[in-house]
């Protein structure tokens, strides 16, 4: 069974290539055994949930449902985080740091040895490009685990403290976006602490997750240690509300990250919350142009601009925004937009209809109030869903498409003046998670960085991600850190 | 960018033939300071950035129908060499042979773009490719080092012109390049392309030496100001040769010349590519660089040697689905 759309459709452009014209290059889906049905990973077995209820996942690309998962509701969060604890206390905190170590490295390597399967099977469930799982989310998840693997039995020497504690339970939500990056992200510190987790990935997502559970089977990692609950937003209100989770670690959307904060108020459970964002990315007149305009790309196509960091505004010095608009409308148009098994394709499906009409709804509100939208000649696949490479420019601050999260393969180009100016545009925003500066002058990068409100900034790249460095924001875009030796601290009672 | 956008619009799609004295040109090359304000003007390249640019599009996966237009191309558009000191007439006679029929046993093989070999053994080429579609370079002006006096590189082009030589290539001062005399470095590029007449220009920049990308950028300008038909990456005999990043700077730099004189200079990499797979990535970094106009033999051209037989095999692979022996294919 192909899971292409029927018509593979390439972008056209100058610089596309009729001459060369790139054949379709498929990942096999072979390699993935897709079961009908899924159930919940608790205590070290695949169960069928209390409810007996399955919701459907469907491929974004072709809107074929790939298979049923099941619902968890409150007894299966009872059960889960209940086998979590008892592995807690009996089994994975007593563990010496250095075996805890032995099953994370093994983590690891079983992800690099079974790297095409969860790379398929994230382009499928997600529909990002298999590039970009291939290349991005796989490596970095068997790298936080290798990392953090490292730090098992070092955490006396972490600075936290002479002795640091594990919490106990983790309950951690991840989102849709990089379902199985973002797993490892919360896993691998937790575990590394000495915690147990019951994990809750995205509803439109949960596929990798599972395959993950499967795993961490073949790795023998204790029963109990990982569970997880595949479910909606009541299953991750439910999970999050337990009295018996010690640790809360959300990654998704603000307003979510703001009703789980409340619910947790005055219950001594510890968060932390990774939210959304709306990244400026500052190109200055002395920028190295040519990769600054790659910068620019990556900042807000990568995943579809599915990223909580993605570099949405571009902040271009007035001096060069003619040639660099000019510049980046030119390399938009070799985006090729497609089938995401292609090795080839760069711009995959968006995530989800909901997704989709949000995105609609708010380039068309950047269109009524004014600024200018361009998209290179797209072929749009019949099944799906797709949203094009979208540029708008003569942007203001106060339209909405410079101020809410997009989430969606959306650029919005400001202007501005001075170094100061920029800092004050790109701070103009109620989140603070990334930026961006692209300039060849070392001191205003120094300078920028001091003066950005931004959990992280990028000088002369855009997102980078890499285990050993500490990722997260602040003001609406949350609290905590995960990733370095930052990232252990949200898992240590020091 | 740089210039390219001051008069992007003023420009049709007309390319104008030959060097000409364009009004941008001139410009650029009024006075010395003129040009060194222009070259320090241009963007800086981002050595990281560019790298994994490359290292992205390495990753395009090209088969089938593409891979095989791809590997035609390539062939089409190699410079079959031998530049050594042991070259005898032989030696580029059997050379020759190979360029117009790359395959005796495949009549379906194009033949490659040109020979090239040192200006004495021009005349051998020329005799041995009468009649056939293939043309003759030669490299000269002191090649490799072209540490000679420029009167005596001038000869060197003359006399390789006088044995029949249809293309130059000709190597740039790299010492005056790097001790900052750009106009020195200009000034002889014009002499020599003045010397070429109608023969196709190629100007080696030797890369290897310049180091930077910053430098690969202002000399690949350098030598298009001067009338460059072909802007070359290096000689073959400093290593590191041809280099995807390096590639990938010199694609930009003629894009940008096109939009800014609407003239189109060429792209030769040369030095170290010896596989299909590496000749194919080189095309796709052109491919989405500069873009298909670029993807002929006039516009883009490959130095080397053993590479052709790398091709021959992968296209043989191709169609029928089995790898052949390498000595399925002849050595010259």
């Amino acid at each position: 069974m192909s899971g292409r759309p029927e018509s593979a459709p390439v972008a056209s452009g100058a610089a596309g290539g009729k001459r060369f014209a790139y054949a379709p290059a498929p990942e096999s889906r072979a390699v993935v055994r897709l079961r009908p049905t899924y159930g919940l990973f608790v205590d070290g077995e695949f169960v069928e949930p209390s409810s007996g209820v399955h919701f459907p996942t469907v491929n974004p690309a072709t809107e074929e449902t790939l298979a049923h998962v099941a619902e968890a509701g409150a007894a299966d969060v009872e059960r889960a985080v209940a086998a979590a604890a008892r592995a807690q206390r009996d089994v994975w905190g007593p563990m010496p740091g250095s075996e805890r170590a032995k099953y994370l490295f093994r983590v690891a390597r079983i992800v690099q040895e079974r790297s095409r399967e969860l790379a398929v099977l994230e382009t499928l469930d997600n529909g990002k490009p298999i590039r970009e799982s291939r290349d991005v989310d796989v490596p970095l998840a068997a790298a936080h685990f290798f990392y953090y693997a490292g730090w098992a039995d070092k955490l006396e020497y972490a600075g936290l403290g002479p002795a640091p504690r594990p919490l106990g339970v983790a309950g951690q939500v991840v989102p849709w976006n990089f379902p199985l990056l973002m797993a490892a992200w919360k896993l691998a510190p937790a575990l590394a602490a000495g915690n147990t987790c019951v994990l809750k990935p995205a509803e439109t997502t949960p596929l990798s997750a599972l395959l993950l559970a499967e795993i961490l089977q073949q790795a023998e990692l204790p029963p109990g240690v990982v569970n997880v609950l595949t479910g909606a937003g009541a299953t991750g209100a439910a999970l999050v509300a337990h009295p018996g989770v010690a640790k809360v670690a959300f990654t998704g959307s603000t307003g979510v990250g703001k009703s789980i904060q409340s619910a947790l108020a005055g219950t001594g459970k510890r968060l932390t919350l990774e939210l959304g964002g709306k990244a400026a990315n500052v190109v200055f007149e002395d920028a190295p142009l040519s990769q600054a305009v790659e910068g620019i790309v990556n900042g807000i196509f990568f995943n579809q601009g599915h990223v909580c960091c993605a570099g949405s505004r571009l902040l271009v010095q007035e001096s060069v925004a003619g040639p660099v608009v000019e510049a980046l409308q030119r390399r938009v148009e070799t985006l090729r937009l497609g089938d995401p098994l292609d090795k080839n394709t760069d711009l995959g499906a968006i995530n989800s209809p909901q997704q989709l009409e949000r995105i609609r709804e708010l380039a068309d509100s950047g269109e009524r109030d004014g600024a200018t939208r361009w998209s290179p000649a797209c072929a749009i696949p019949e099944r799906g869903y797709w949203f094009p490479p979208t540029v708008f420019t003569g942007v203001s601050p106060a339209q909405r498409i410079a101020r809410e999260e997009i989430f969606g393969p959306v650029l919005s180009v400001l202007t501005f003046r001075t170094p100061e100016e920029a800092v004050a545009k790109a701070n103009n925003t109620t989140y603070g998670l990334s930026a961006g500066v692209w300039t060849e002058k070392g001191s205003r990068i120094l300078w920028m960085a001091k003066h950005l409100r931004a959990g992280v900034v990028w000088a002369n790249t855009f997102n980078r991600f890499d285990p050993t460095s500490p990722f997260g924001g602040y003001r609406e875009s949350g609290f905590g850190r995960e990733g370095g030796r930052h990232g252990l601290e949200a898992y240590l009672d020091a | 960018m740089g210039a390219g956008h001051r008069t992007r619009s003023a420009v049709g799609d007309t390319a104008v033939a030959g060097p000409a004295h364009h009004p941008v040109v001139d410009e650029l090359t009024a006075s010395e300071s003129a040009l060194r304000r222009f070259l320090f003007g241009l963007p800086g390249v981002d050595q990281v950035g560019a790298e994994s640019r490359v290292a992205a599009l390495s990753t395009r996966s090209i088969k089938n129908d593409a891979k095989l237009w791809a590997i035609d191309a390539a062939i089409s558009m190699v410079d079959l060499t031998t530049l050594e000191g042991a070259d005898t007439p032989g030696k580029v006679r059997s050379l020759c042979a190979k360029a117009v029929r790359p395959d005796p046993a495949d009549g379906s093989v194009p033949p490659v773009a040109a020979v090239c070999v040192y200006p004495d053994l021009v005349a051998v080429a020329k005799a041995a490719l009468a009649g056939s579609p293939v043309a003759v370079a030669s490299v000269a002006t002191a090649f490799p080092s072209g540490r000679a006096p420029l009167a005596v590189r001038l000869a060197d082009v003359r006399d390789a012109l006088h044995a029949g030589a249809d293309e130059i290539d000709m190597v740039i001062d790299r010492g005056a390049y790097l001790a900052g005399r750009y106009a020195t470095v200009l000034e002889e590029v014009r002499a020599v392309k003045q010397a070429c007449g109608p023969a196709h220009l190629k100007v080696i920049l030797e890369t290897g030496e310049l180091a930077t990308y910053d430098n690969v950028r202002r000399a690949s300008w350098i030598a298009m100001l001067g009338g460059a038909d072909f802007v070359k990456t290096s000689t073959g005999k400093v290593t590191p040769a041809a280099t995807l990043p390096v590639a990938l700077v010199i694609a930009e730099a003629v894009r940008d010349f096109f939009e800014a004189t609407g003239r189109r200079v060429g792209v030769k990499v040369a030095g170290g590519i010896r596989t299909a797979k590496d000749a194919i990535r080189y095309l796709v970094v052109v491919n989405e660089t500069a873009g298909d106009e670029w993807l002929t033999p006039a516009m883009f051209r490959f130095g080397a040697s053993s590479l052709l037989n790398d091709l021959l095999m992968q296209r043989s692979k191709q169609r029928s689905g089995a790898y052949a022996s390498p000595d399925d294919f002849s050595v010259e």
